[in-house]
């Protein structure tokens, strides 16, 4: 599914494992491991060159799930829900989108490890998701509907409103006051933000938070991982640059 | 396919935490034992490893390391008038798959239970009457005791190599630990964790409102360790990625990390990955489990006959697995009968969020059980009369480490975008903390766990069906905690205080714990219980079962110090008792 190589030249051979492991989840008959293992006597069973490196998509700007009308409309609000201002990026120039676009392209889209079955039930707010819609089929719906609502009241889809009316329509949505056509809209907005969030704050081998524009704003450190010599240094402000996973960008080669 | 199976002596059914623990003890005694797992091998270098273990995304958000609902979930539902509907992508609690279970991806809070907790019922009754505990409230006496269960904690904190300071050393107060604590019968393995500004900063205002506090007991290493199987433990790096991900520094105690390395080894041990099982199979009599249905990763299912078998898939779902099986009597919450299902508990918590001015905490940095706590309001370590309400719970500063999308993305309240937000969190981020608290569920006779009567999973077999709510009595408990919290809050002088009380319903959409309990319970009657003092089922004498499914209600600590010692303390008995005489009950009903 996924032979490109890790970040040093290791074939990612868990992780078309773990892959496989979802879409068999999905067929409904495989059960939950396929690497199925008689192991005893001789020691664990690790094995050199296996681990398991995350999957980080093409960076490139341009969209694999979105259509054009969709992409503007992302765009339009992920530029309102974090702003570009003084401070700096926004989730618009942070590749939010391109990172939600990768997301819904992907297992996330397909709520490949959601249980999905029916029957289906509004349900009360503390049951939870309960759409029929998987995630990237819940975003198509709301975002036709939305342009849908936009063009009968002012004529115009989403993205071409001003800022303050594209501001109070996503307020609307937020409160349950917008209702949308064929889709929970408070249900889809609460995906929505969690998926902003994640596209600003998450680590950059995933498209967004493109140049730790996130971590940069709020003064994490990112993948660091050893703070023992920080611990007890009360008040102090941690002195290093974020880091990702894949590194910083000043120490490529470019 | 009758011999291509053979019967092996012990069967141990998920092999996570109490897998594990009961894997060693029993090979140790010589038995042939067969663990399954329905999850995939999983090691430190190769699915955690300290390049890639930090992704909040992967292993947080998308749940690599969890229970795959499309695989199997269960129902929800509040009480018995609405319709349970299932949990469709995890929430609340997040149990574990693979080798290790959820203790791969735990925070390693190690605590001990009050001994006033194993007697929740007499104990309240005695001291507050009979009012004290309504009828509907079910709670019971566990059949076991403090002392009793102390030497066995007392292993699984050395097996762990738990970082703390006693507070009770035979009886005799210490200085800096939880004076609150039952008797230990020695000092933790390793001194505290470093502790960071937001705990001392709490742990000083607690202090100067009276209250007791100390550094919380962690199964994360303060310093390189060898446990007792000879296994080591490197350093903890404070990395702030603990709790929900698997530790790449080897510094957080799992299975793979205190007792796989020594086990995988024996050649009386055979453990099959990518293999669940599906029923436990009654003999004839009914008396004796005979084997149980499996099926493996092709799809392949056959029956494997063994003589002891060992439920170790975690509460959720060894309480399934009984029901699949018709093992044990049904509890019906109209009539009260039967234990299969009854006396289901969680935990309540809350908490209350603080930002400084000026001061800088660092947030980010943290380890899963890195923190100041008090017990000064757990179990009944304060007068309760008058309240309306018994247990209790520990407050504190629990410095797990605020990753960014946990920080700020919460389901409950939508309004946390746009340009304001955005400037707050930059201003505040490294200057805000909270204090938490954590406090105990009673079981309650509308609280239980059955079959759902529509949902089915993969193999179309029904899913669980959990009806939950708290009670007024949790409600006022944790109002009671989140107050006393504010006020040491307060104390810290912050610039902005931001209570958050538990109020309505549970909730399954908000991660709160993993700590799920009951549903066979042990106790002292096989009429009101489904398991004896030893974790034996009472009718089933060749199957015992593990896990906080044994608890007839919660208490005010996270679960596993007390599964692990309940754990050791059946193996105990397995090996010096049951063995002798095997297939007999250890206790006479
Ligand atoms: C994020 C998180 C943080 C936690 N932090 C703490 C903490 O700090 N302190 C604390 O005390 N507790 C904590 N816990 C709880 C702790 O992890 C559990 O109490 C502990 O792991 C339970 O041990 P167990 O052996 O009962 O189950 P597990 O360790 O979960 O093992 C059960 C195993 O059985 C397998 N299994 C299930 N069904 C089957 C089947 N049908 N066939 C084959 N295999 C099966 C599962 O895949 C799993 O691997 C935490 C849990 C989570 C998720
Ligand atoms: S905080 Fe410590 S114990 Fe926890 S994962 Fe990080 S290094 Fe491991």
């Amino acid at each position: 599914m996924d032979s490109s190589d890790g970040p040093d030249g290791r074939e990612r051979t868990q992780l078309s494992r773990r892959r496989i492991l979802a879409a068999g989840a999905l067929l409904g008959t495989a059960p939950l491991g396929v690497a199925a293992e008689t192991i005893g006597g001789s020691g664990p069973p690790w094995a050199p060159n296996t681990a398991a490196y995350p999957q980080s998509p093409d960076p490139a700007q341009r969209y694999d799930f979105f259509s054009g009308p969709e992409a503007a409309f992302i765009e339009a609000a992920a530029a309102r829900m974090i702003p570009k201002d003084e401070l700096g990026p926004g989730a618009l120039e942070a590749g939010v989108p391109i990172f939600i676009d990768r997301q819904l392209a992907g297992d996330f889209g397909k709520g490949a490890t959601w249980y999905m079955q029916g029957p289906w039930d509004a349900g009360l707010p503390t049951q939870g998701y309960q759409s029929r819609y998987t995630p990237a089929q819940m975003y198509r719906a709301a975002i036709a509907a939305v342009d849908k609502a936009t063009q009968n009241a002012s004529n115009n889809p989403f993205a071409k409103l001003s800022g303050e009316d594209q501001d109070a329509f996503l307020k609307r949505l937020a409160s349950g006051d917008q209702q949308l056509e064929g889709v929970d809209a408070k249900a889809w907005f609460k995906l929505l933000l969690q998926n902003v969030m994640e596209g600003f704050f998450s680590d950059p081998i995933y498209g967004g938070n493109r140049d730790m524009a996130g971590w940069k704003l709020i003064g994490f450190p990112g993948a660091r991982y050893d703070m023992t010599a920080y611990v007890k240094q009360y008040g102090k402000p941690y002195p290093l640059p974020p880091v990702g996973i894949g590194g910083r960008p000043a120490w490529s080669r470019g | 396919m009758a011999g291509a199976h053979p019967k092996v002596d012990v069967l141990i059914v998920g092999f996570g935490w109490t897998g594990a623990i009961m894997a060693q003890e029993l090979t140790d005694a010589g038995l042939n034992v067969l663990a399954v797992e329905r999850g995939d091998w999983m090691d430190t270098a190769t699915d955690f490893s300290t390049t890639f273990a930090q992704d909040e995304l992967r292993y947080y958000w998308r749940k690599e390391l969890f229970q795959k609902p499309a695989h199997e979930t269960l129902t929800v539902r509040n009480n018995a008038t609405q319709t349970a509907l299932p949990m469709r992508s995890l929430g609340s609690f997040l149990p574990g798959v693979g080798v290790g279970g959820a203790g791969l991806h735990w925070n390693g809070q190690v605590w001990r239970f009050l001994p006033s907790d194993f007697t929740a019922r007499s104990h309240n009754l005695e001291r507050y009457g009979k009012t004290a505990v309504p009828d509907d409230m079910t709670i019971q006496d566990w059949g076991i005791t403090y002392p009793e269960l102390e030497p066995y904690y007392d292993k699984f904190e050395y097996l762990c190599g738990v970082s703390g300071k006693a507070g009770n050393l035979s009886g005799a107060v210490q200085q800096g630990g939880d004076p609150f604590e039952g008797p230990r019968s020695r000092e933790y393995p390793n001194p505290p964790l470093d502790m960071p500004y937001a705990p001392m900063l709490f742990a000083q205002a607690a202090a100067s409102l009276g209250h007791h506090p100390f550094p919380h007991p962690a199964a994360n290493m303060s310093r390189a360790y060898t446990n007792p199987l000879g296994v080591q433990l490197g350093p903890c790096t404070y990395c702030g990625f603990c709790e929900k991900y698997g530790c790449g520094n080897y510094a957080k105690s799992s299975a793979q990390t205190t007792i796989l390395p020594v086990l995988m080894r024996k050649p009386n041990f055979t453990l099959k990955t990518g293999c669940e099982a599906l029923k436990l199979n009654l003999a004839a009599d009914g008396k004796t489990v005979s084997s149980v249905t499996l099926i493996d990763a092709d799809g392949q299912t056959y029956d494997q006959p063994a003589d002891l078998v060992i439920l170790s898939a975690y509460i959720l779902h060894n309480v399934r697995l009984l029901l699949l099986s018709g093992v044990g009597k049904a509890y019906d919450p109209n009539t009260g009968e039967g234990v299969i299902g009854k006396n289901y508990a969680y935990q309540i918590t809350s908490s209350v969020g603080f930002t400084f001015e000026d001061k800088i905490l660092n947030p980010f940095m943290g380890a899963g059980a890195l923190g100041m706590m008090m017990n000064d309001f757990n179990g009944d370590n304060f007068d309760h009369s008058g309240l309306g309400f018994i247990g209790g719970g520990y407050i504190g500063v629990l410095q797990t480490g605020a990753r960014p999308i946990e920080t700020f993305y919460n389901p409950n309240d939508l309004t946390t975008w746009g340009g304001d937000w955005k400037k707050k969190v930059a201003r505040d981020y490294l200057k805000t903390f909270s204090v938490a608290t954590h406090g105990a569920v009673m079981s309650h006779k509308g609280n239980y766990l059955d079959l759902d009567p529509t949902y089915r999973d993969v193999f179309g077999r029904p899913l669980m069906r959990m009806t939950f709510d708290y009670t007024d009595n949790e409600h006022k408990m944790s109002d009671y905690l989140t107050d006393r919290a504010l006020e040491v809050a307060k104390a810290m002088n912050p610039r902005d205080i931001t209570p958050r009380y538990r109020k309505g319903s549970w909730d399954v959409v908000p991660y709160q714990t993993t700590h799920n309990t009951g549903g066979a319970i042990m106790g002292t009657d096989p009429k009101s219980s489904a398991l004896n003092r030893y974790l034996q089922m009472w009718d089933v004498a060749n199957l015992f079962v593990m896990g906080s499914t044994a608890f007839p209600q919660n208490a005010g600590y996270n679960p596993t110090g007390t599964v692990a010692a309940l754990a050791y303390h059946a193996a105990d008995a397995i090996k010096s008792q049951y063995l002798k005489a095997p297939g007999q009950p250890l206790v006479q009903a």
